[in-house]
């Protein structure tokens, strides 16, 4: 289309013909070939420039010296070298006295974010929500304790990870093998859901609290208030890990609840877990 | 002696198959060889029925299969888009992964049946379908074997039949496009054989002097894809009674292997396959000469060439060596000439026939679709460029990228010809309704402007959200935070598949009363050019 002839008349046929179909024997658009030949030329060049050509030995290496790896150790250096002074900082930084406002606290936050963010957020929400069997991080209600740096130390240890041998541990056993019939199953829920004022049948909650008495209160407390050492949760605060319904306390209750969070030192830097320490006791909850 | 042969093999087959079937060590392998048992049975009865039966007579050309093709491909058509549609809702109210449907029905088992079932069963019927009808006309000829066409139509469906039920059952190797586990792919393998023999037989007894350019390019889609396939499916099975297999190659060199198969899938079968459908179906319905015979050797052979090593750029930012990523880059600018190539003498066809847009809505679709091919094939290189990839790849801009080629260009062209050989093969004055056409045209191009279009927003903000480092370089967002962002997108995404599939329905109801209910041809155009024999 790069100059219109001006066509009265039609442009000549090759003279072949298939089931009616002709073809005409029209020149290639010049402007098809010019590019055509740029695209070419352009190759060419950026094949020489780049490393393109395999040889026997390894491949051109192109004459600009690119290369993806290199850049990407480039990029990351430039943070790093750009963060090495704070990051020493956070390393070594006594959490309980960081103080909130100053630069080490707000390089906290936002590398905490981050750090959250690519490896917290899978199962407590990219908000910190949390979901069902997975904590919410935003309320006052610890299992392990709200204190910096006791988060510190469940996020470099894990909840039940077997990777640490410090690991936080505890078992709640499954009563439903073999401990507590079905009747004092039901009844001793029907009491529990009465520790944080829901509605439960008052005969059902009293023989309940009996059986409450002689297997529970070792972990969650003679009042069910728990025991952040064994990682007991509260009973009375209205807060539910699995669910508040009578059939989901029944589960927990009958088949014992095990969750586990990994133990985050094998993976993440000191620095890295203080901040992300920081960030998550800053969310709305942290003692 | 022939029909006795048949029976032989036909009975070894079930009698293979029933064994296969009760050593079986999944269930999935079972149900395909109790269908293989059922299927070989069936046919052994048929036969022996029909033993000793005079031979019909062959006159003119074989449309038998050609017939059926066109009925299956519009009803793989439709399936395809159904399941499409419905997936794309499940990505945005993920509700729809029904409990009851679990591991039958949820996304990870429906994505592959809907891929599979638009490029393999629709395009792939419509492919075998009109490549028989093309290869026939403009070479004047009956197709080379009749039985041997009879065989490569139903074996492609029983490729289709074991692969779609094999994904809902979970038995896949893992390879994008290439999900079919070992013997489902020897299978194909043998009927493409069968394919290309069939298709070299009838050029090589062509009463034409030359071979048109369309099937140039339905032929070197099928030795292409014969290649790729073989290579990319090298696998060892773990039991000969199991679907299980374990590939040849690892790591990258798997990677590669996968991806110089996948693009090339979309080179030779969605790109060549259709180049060709397009020579021939465009001109015949605008009743215009090829625009440049020059133009289509120098794009055919240029396109041909370059496709094969443009893979590479699907690994850009891999384990991929830089090198290697750079060619394919190279490659896949080079082909956009070429590739456009294809689009300049569709597009100029019509020159001297534009009128005919106001008043053909089967001329405005074939149009709308080398569009859409000539977009495609500018967007594919564009995102091959390295750092446009590093934007783009893993977004939802590659899907919309994908669709606006499949939907837009494969979609479009297939409907032009189920529109344009229905009434030929059914010897129909016309079809049933043009206004019907009208609005599958309307329909399906302002469904494939909501999917593409909602896919470069996504993609777009997903790239960027990806990226996105604070000042000290701290990401910004988690995953979840840019799947969270698409919700809106998503809802526009399959409201547009939802236009596109009803198009479909509606083109199915057409071309089921053109058979129906239109009036027939006064004389059949066909048969005076049909060969006698």
């Amino acid at each position: 289309m790069s100059k219109k002839p001006v066509q009265k008349k039609e442009p000549e046929t090759t003279g072949h013909e298939w089931d009616g179909i002709q073809e005409f024997n029209n020149p290639l658009p010049r402007w098809w070939v010019w590019v055509f030949y740029l695209t070419i030329i352009w190759a060419l060049w950026y094949s020489i420039a780049y490393p393109a050509w395999p040889m026997i030995k390894g491949a051109t290496s192109g004459y600009l010296g690119f290369s993806t790896r290199a850049n990407v150790a480039e990029d990351i250096q430039k943070f790093v070298d750009m963060n090495a002074t704070l990051e020493t900082e956070m390393a070594a930084a006594d959490l309980a006295t960081l103080e909130p406002g100053s630069g080490l606290h707000n390089y906290a936050i936002q590398s905490g974010a981050a750090t959250f963010t690519t490896w917290c957020s899978q199962c407590h929400g990219s908000g910190a929500a949390g979901a069902v069997g997975y904590p919410n991080l935003l309320d006052n209600d610890w299992l392990w304790g709200g204190d910096v740096e006791t988060i510190a130390t469940t996020i470099r240890h894990g909840i039940r990870s077997e990777d640490d041998d410090d690991t936080r541990y505890s078992e709640m056993p499954a009563f439903g093998d073999d401990y507590l019939e079905a009747e004092e199953i039901t009844n001793v829920v029907a009491y529990v859901m009465s520790l944080s004022g829901g509605e439960a049948d008052a005969a059902m909650a009293d023989a309940g609290a009996v059986v409450f008495a002689d297997n529970c209160t070792a972990c969650h407390m003679e009042d069910g208030t728990g025991d952040r050492e064994q990682g007991a949760p509260n009973l009375t605060d209205a807060l539910w890990l699995y669910g508040d319904s009578k059939e989901e306390i029944t589960a927990i209750v009958s088949e014992g609840p095990f969750g586990v969070m990994p133990a985050w030192s094998a993976k993440l830097s000191t620095s890295q877990i203080n901040a992300v320490a920081a960030y998550v006791h800053q969310l709305g909850g942290g003692e | 002696m022939w029909d006795y042969l048949k029976l032989v093999v036909f009975g070894l087959i079930a009698v293979l198959a029933a064994i296969a079937a009760s050593y079986a060590r999944d269930v999935a392998y079972m149900v395909h060889a109790i269908l293989v048992t059922m299927i070989a049975g069936g046919l052994f009865v048929y036969s022996l029925k029909r033993v000793g039966e005079p031979k019909a007579e062959k006159i003119g050309y074989l449309d038998g299969p050609i017939r059926i093709g066109v009925f299956l491909t519009a009803f793989w058509g439709a399936v395809g888009f159904l399941v499409g549609t419905f997936i794309a809702f499940q990505l945005a109210f993920p509700e729809l992964n029904f409990t009851w449907l679990e591991g039958y029905g949820n996304f990870g088992r429906l994505r592959p049946l809907h891929t599979s079932a638009v490029i393999f069963a629709f395009g792939g019927t419509g492919l075998v379908t009109s490549s028989m009808y093309v290869v026939q006309r403009t070479s004047g000829a009956r197709l080379w074997n009749d039985q041997l066409a009879w065989f490569v139509f139903w074996g492609y469906q029983i490729f289709i039949l074991l692969a779609a039920t094999g994904y809902l059952m979970g038995v896949t190797q893992s390879k994008e496009y290439a999900e079919p586990e070992w013997y489902v792919d020897l299978w194909l393998t043998v009927v493409w054989v069968g394919y290309l023999l069939l298709f070299l037989g009838t050029l090589m007894k062509r009463k034409e002097p030359h071979i048109y350019v369309a099937n140039w390019f339905y032929l070197s889609f099928i030795v292409t894809i014969a290649m790729l396939h073989v290579v990319n499916n090298l696998a060892l099975p773990v039991s000969i009674f199991g679907s299980k297999s374990v590939q040849l190659f690892s790591g990258v060199q798997d990677a590669m292997t996968q991806w110089w198969y996948g693009h090339n899938a979309v080179g030779f079968f969605l790109t060549a396959g259709f180049l060709g459908m397009m020579y021939y179906f465009v001109p015949k319905q605008a009743e215009r000469p090829v625009f440049s015979y020059k133009l289509s050797i120098i794009h055919f052979w240029a396109l041909i060439f370059l496709y094969i090593w443009a893979g590479p750029h699907h690994l850009h930012y891999t384990a991929l060596p830089d090198w290697a990523s750079t060619l394919g880059m190279v490659f896949s600018i080079v082909l956009w000439m070429p590739s456009w190539g294809g689009m300049i003498n569709g597009l100029m066809t019509l020159s001297g026939a534009w009128d005919k847009l106001r008043t053909d809505p089967i001329i405005r679709m074939m149009v709308i679709s080398i569009g859409f091919y000539g977009m495609s094939t500018f967007e594919g290189p564009m995102m091959s460029i390295r750092a446009v990839n590093s934007l783009s790849h893993y977004t939802d801009w590659t899907i919309g990228h994908v669709h606006s080629g499949a939907l837009g260009w494969n979609g479009m062209i297939t409907f032009g010809m189920l529109y344009f050989l229905t009434p030929k093969l059914w010897n129909r004055a016309g079809l049933y309704s043009l206004r019907l056409v009208s609005w599958h045209f309307w329909l399906a191009t302002i469904g494939i402007i909501l999917y593409a279009a909602s896919m470069w927003v996504t993609g777009i903000m997903e790239g960027l959200m990806w990226r996105e480092v604070d000042a000290q370089g701290f990401l910004v967002n988690s995953f979840a935070d840019t799947v969270g962002a698409k919700f809106p997108m998503y809802v526009v995404r399959g409201t547009g598949g939802l236009l596109f599939l009803s198009g479909a329905l509606i083109m199915c109801y057409n071309l089921w009363m053109t058979v129906k209910r239109s009036p027939a041809a006064e004389a059949s155009t066909d048969a005076a050019a049909a060969p006698a024999e």
